[in-house]
């Protein structure tokens, strides 16, 4: 870890300000991953803008009928949220999906977003990896590739975006809301987090100095018929190797919205509206989720240990379909385990 | 007063209070004055030469104290023996920074001391180190034909007996038969506590050494011959262990870096690892397994044949005991078993809980799973079927061997009888696929020289002190325990001691064998104590025990007693406050009865039973139910020995579903290097696991009667997993851990 400067923000205003005025700055939410990576010297700034003072942990009802979730709100106040838990149960899931109580407690809902990359060799400065390194090459293609990705991965890079909470995010399509040096933006959630194409080293579309500040969710929340179904290698504290957030709207047996997003598997949370439009008007049916299954790894490629993925996606789609279907899980009031 | 019986019953941790207020002491939070920090740097790559280190650069930073490398090390001891610790396998030991050569990825390449840590660690992010990479050698798979018979370099290792019978043909003409290959990859013992040694500079090139390890005498000796330190210069102390599972057995190379830099600054040092540094050394070895077996008409076992590689380094030959285990769990007139390693570009293996027993029971005890199918047995009613009465390999009676009682109350408790035997035929009461399996295993029973001593004062409070250590295993209690009952003393007047070379001379913590050696030395200290006791006692005005003989007397309750006549006692106070001495001392050193125990062959055995459920769909694996029943001589503490035994079934679940240090061997270099991602099991993975302990009553072992429980829980658990997800599932899993990818 090399020495840094620290200041604490207690305006979104300062904090870009602060943070465009110091040239290999960051902003810190929880910590939890980018202290991480400071001591592993993977990411190395040398000015901290502290954003936790920033007047940005609420959540408020929106005048549409939406929901914002501030960005310095913790994941553990997110999902504990009454509105989360009675109108988004899918986000209360997955938040409670990942990590651990003490990380939730900590990390902020911007810097979830934001979290990096789990593949090792990203972790490890013994390795090359074009992430960290641009041009110096993808060690994980040809290597220990069980945590990477199946979908939408290039040639320069093959990780995943580890979040759980992401991932019913996608699902939920919300907007991100930006200040920056230029001003305020939105950014739809699908626009936000990017595939690697040629230039892995950007996770998203954020541009330089811009701070989230919250997510508007919009009003519908799939309360009635989701799931977050998660995968991992132990049955808490692991990332996902595979995970599925389905949202599902029924009349009768006939599917007339679908929602479907799934983690694990590619640089970005992995919405696939084309797998969603297959579902509407079709019966909820073990048949339709096989073929809709079968229809969003159609393009996926295995690199070596991760090959497994691609059956496990296909079957982690249709048992979350399934369970979203049946319309009998529920937002944790305690976070009993629901694994599989 | 009540009662002073304190053997064999659950008597709480006597160390608990001070480890959850936090006054427990551990090496790195001794303080000693004007401290300077140290902090490894460690090799990228897994073979080659350092051809530059730009030392300068970082020793211009205002606070770094100094950068220790191969080259401004002074000359040390020359010998490789110098090098050689008290477990030492055969071969060369590594010297860190002894040279420019790298022999291992994650190699200590050099060693920076600065005024704070922080620095320290900047200050090992910026040093320039140029290097010059050679091909290494990583893959066990590949060096298979390179495998070979080590020598009997290191304690306790035992080459596979000769083979008996004639296992080829008796497999040939056996009706029922089973080849197969069993894997796993290598473990790192991850104690949660880093290793961490905090050297006090006491002048004039005395210091004291505070370091985690299992053996303080063993790291000493390991100081002084290195840095020719006398042994009065050199005290070496561990009061508290936050877990040791044989990675605290061998003296770390971060006490040697420590001491190096302590010695040459004249200085207080304290180094500490890091977490991704905790997989820079010893570990257990990544082992294949081939076995074959064969069974005739009546299910007894017709042949036997065990064979196992593992990896070690290029420069020593590690070894443990995979196969001989094979030769006396089950009777069988046809065995052969064969034992290998390779050498390869990594740090030399290390023992880690049940070395070799809980790698070889692997092999073992799948295949008599996959044999018992083979042959249309039930799995326990094959291992009744090929019960051994004697150990075959040497051809002795046990000392004492309760496993057919383990294989009865285990099956009676668990439920065993409800088992249906085809795979894939029981469900739970969701309607999930379930399986029930079974392994289990064998340990040894040693017992090793150790002494003690102990003294007593007017007040009636009682110091009993030996340098063995405390893995977090139940040692202070259970030796506290032990003094208390014979001296007849509340356990609360009991302080025991450990951890110091100040103290007298015990074993390495390991082996399960402290409870043994120690306790008998804490007992017979104890007893030689009372017999001084007993002597003040007969001078006593108006004695009751005048003439009584120190056989004919107890300690109990606070007094000394005709066992005869409970009514003839004298207060134990009374006596030492008549006697008019401020202390009583006594020592004594007990080493292994070899007439008692030669004719015999001595070990503890156990037996697991498992549940587990598994989504079909999905390749989850839950395991629901354990039972592990065990035969270890008595029980000194039921709490302390449960816990053991819980732990190692953790740790059993662990190895069978997740646990793997994930080497690429591009880089020759263990990838998954945390604990986010190498992973143990968590509260979520564990449910019902139930202990259950057949005593067996046993004055061979050791006076005690006590065989150690330290590792014989772990045995077959791994085993007992696979085996029950080949009953939900019909999948034999081969290579461990069973993973949701080898369920699809
Ligand atoms: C052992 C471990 C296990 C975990 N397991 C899981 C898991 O199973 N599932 C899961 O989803 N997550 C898991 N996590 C990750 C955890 O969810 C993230 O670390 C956390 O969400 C990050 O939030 P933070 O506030 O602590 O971010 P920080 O560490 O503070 O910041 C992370 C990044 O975001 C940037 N940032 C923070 N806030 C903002 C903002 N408002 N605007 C712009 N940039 C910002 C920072 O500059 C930094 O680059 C795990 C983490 C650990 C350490
Ligand atoms: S997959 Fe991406 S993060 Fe991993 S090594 Fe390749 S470039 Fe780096």
């Amino acid at each position: 870890m090399n020495p840094f400067t620290y200041s604490r923000a207690t305006a979104v205003a300062d904090a870009v300000r602060d943070k465009a005025s110091h040239p290999d700055s960051e902003y810190l939410g929880g910590g939890t991953n980018l202290i991480d990576l400071m001591k592993e010297n993977v990411a190395r700034p040398t000015h901290l803008v502290g954003l936790n003072k920033l007047p940005l942990a609420d959540i408020e009802t929106l005048p549409d009928g939406g929901l914002r979730l501030g960005a310095l709100a913790t994941n553990a106040d997110t999902a504990w949220h009454d509105e989360v838990k009675s109108r988004y149960p899918l986000l209360n899931q997955a938040i409670l999906a990942g990590a651990s109580p003490q990380l939730r407690n900590a990390a902020t809902n911007g810097g979830n977003l934001m979290q990096r990359t789990r593949c090792y060799y990203f972790y490890d400065l013994a390795t090359p990896c074009n992430k960290r390194e641009p041009g110096s090459g993808c060690s994980a293609i040809g290597g220990y590739n069980r945590v990477c990705g199946i979908l939408g991965t290039s040639e320069s890079c093959i990780a995943t975006h580890p979040s759980d909470m992401c991932v019913a995010l996608a699902a939920l399509a919300p907007t991100v809301r930006v200040s920056g040096p230029n001003g305020d933006r939105t950014i739809a959630f699908d626009d936000f987090h990017r595939l690697p194409g040629n230039q892995p080293e950007k996770d998203n579309t954020l541009e330089p100095g811009e701070l989230i500040t919250g997510l508007d969710l919009p009003a519908k929340g799939f309360e009635k018929n989701f799931s977050y179904l998660k995968l991992r290698d132990r049955s808490s504290y692991a990332f996902a190797l595979v995970s599925v957030a389905a949202g599902l709207e029924l009349e009768g047996n006939t599917i007339t919205d679908a929602r479907l997003a799934l983690g694990g598997v590619a640089h970005k949370p992995w919405r696939d509206q084309e797998a969603e439009n297959m579902l509407k008007g079709q019966p909820a049916t073990e048949d339709t989720f096989r073929r809709v299954a079968a229809k969003v790894v159609a393009d996926a490629k295995g690199h070596g240990s991760n090959d497994f993925k691609i059956e496990l996606a296909k079957r982690a789609i249709v048992r979350a379909l399934k369970q979203a279907a049946e319309g009998n899980q529920h937002a944790a009031d305690v976070f009993l385990n629901s694994n599989p | 007063m009540s009662t002073t019986n304190y053997i064999g019953k659950p008597t709480s941790r006597v160390d608990g209070p001070a480890k959850v207020t936090g006054t427990a002491t551990y090496a790195a939070e001794y303080q000693v004055a004007n401290m300077a920090y140290g902090y490894v740097v460690s090799s990228p790559i897994a073979k080659g030469k350092i051809t530059k280190i730009h030392a300068d650069e970082v020793l211009a930073l205002p606070g770094v104290v100094q950068v220790f490398s191969h080259e401004n090390v002074p000359s040390l001891a020359w010998f490789d023996r110098s090098y050689k610790d008290l477990v030492a396998p055969g071969g060369s030991p590594f010297r860190a920074l002894h040279d420019a050569e790298i022999k291992f990825s994650q190699q200590p390449v050099a060693l920076i001391v600065a005024e704070n840590f922080e620095l320290a660690r900047y200050a090992a992010s910026v040093l320039r180190i140029e290097y010059q990479q050679e091909d290494h050698e990583t893959s066990l798979e590949t060096q298979r034909a390179k495998g070979y018979e080590p020598g009997a370099g290191k304690t306790g290792f035992q080459p596979p007996p000769a083979p008996r019978g004639n296992p080829d043909k008796a497999w040939e003409e056996a009706p029922h038969r089973m080849e197969a290959e069993y894997v796993h990859g290598a473990q790192h013992h991850n104690p949660m506590e880093l290793f961490t040694t905090t050297v006090e500079w006491r002048g004039e090139g005395k210091i004291t050494a505070y370091d985690k390890t299992q053996g303080v005498y063993n790291v000493q000796q390991y100081l002084t011959k290195i840095f020719g330190l006398k042994k009065d210069d050199c005290r070496v102390v561990n009061e508290y262990m936050g877990g040791g599972f044989g990675a605290g057995l061998r003296p770390q190379y971060s006490a040697f870096l420590a001491v190096l830099a302590a010695l040459e600054l004249k200085r207080s040092v304290r180094l500490t690892l890091t977490r991704e540094q905790m997989f820079s050394f010893g570990h257990r070895p990544h082992t294949l397994q081939y076995l074959k077996l064969a069974a005739n008409a009546d299910g007894t076992l017709a042949a036997l044949q065990h064979h196992a590689l593992h990896e070690t380094s290029q420069f020593e030959d590690y070894t443990e005991n995979v196969v001989n285990w094979s030769g006396m769990l089950y009777q069988c007139e046809n065995v052969k078993l064969g034992y290998q390693i390779a050498k390869l570009d990594m740090y030399t293996p290390l023992d880690m809980r049940a070395p070799g027993a809980a790698s070889g029971s692997i092999g073992l005890e799948i295949a008599m799973d996959e044999m018992a199918y083979a042959a249309g047995l039930d799995p326990l009613e094959f291992r009744l079927r090929n019960y051994a009465e004697r150990d075959q390999n040497v051809d002795k009676p046990f000392s004492s061997k309760k496993l057919r009682d383990c294989y009865h109350q285990g099956a009676a408790k668990f439920g065993w009888d409800k088992r249906t035997q085809a795979p894939g035929s029981m469900r739970n009461g969701d309607g999930k696929l379930m399986g029930w399996g079974v392994g289990g295993g064998v340990w040894d029973a040693t017992q090793q020289k150790a002494a003690a001593k102990a003294s007593i004062t007017a007040d009636g409070k009682l110091t009993v002190s030996t340098a063995t250590g405390e893995n977090g295993t139940g040692t202070y209690t259970i030796m506290s325990q032990i003094a208390a009952e014979t001296l007849g003393l509340p356990i609360e007047a009991v302080t025991f001691k450990l951890g110091d070379t100040d103290l007298p001379e015990s074993p390495l913590q390991g082996g399960s064998w402290t409870a043994a050696s120690v306790g008998s030395a804490v007992q017979s200290t104890c007893a030689a104590l009372g017999e001084k006791i007993f002597k003040l006692a007969q001078k006593m005005d108006d004695s009751p025990l005048r003439d009584a003989k120190f056989e004919d007397v107890e300690f109990a309750s606070g007094q000394l007693r005709l066992r005869a006549d409970h009514s003839q006692a004298v207060v134990l106070r009374d006596v030492l406050q008549a006697s008019g001495e401020a202390k009583l001392e006594a020592d004594s050193s007990v080493m292994p009865n070899m007439v008692k125990q030669n004719g015999y062959s001595l070990h503890s055995h156990n037996v697991v039973f498992v549940e587990v459920t598994v989504d079909e769909d999905l390749g989850t694996v839950h395991v629901t139910r354990v039972l592990n029943a065990v035969a270890a001589g008595r029980i000194l503490n039921l709490k302390t020995a449960r816990s053991q035994v819980l732990g190692s079934v953790v740790w059993g679940i662990g190895m069978a579903l997740m646990e793997e240090t994930v080497m690429d061997h591009k880089f020759g270099r263990y990838m998954n290097h945390n604990f986010a991602e190498y992973h143990v099991p968590v509260n979520a993975d564990i449910h019902d696991i139930d202990v259950l302990f057949v005593e067996e009553e046993d004055d061979i072992v050791n006076p005690l009667g006590v065989k150690g429980i330290g590792e014989v829980g772990m045995l077959g658990v791994a085993a007992a997993v696979a085996n029950a997800v080949f009953h939900a599932t019909g999948k034999r899993v081969r290579d461990l851990p069973v993973m949701i990818d080898k369920l699809l």
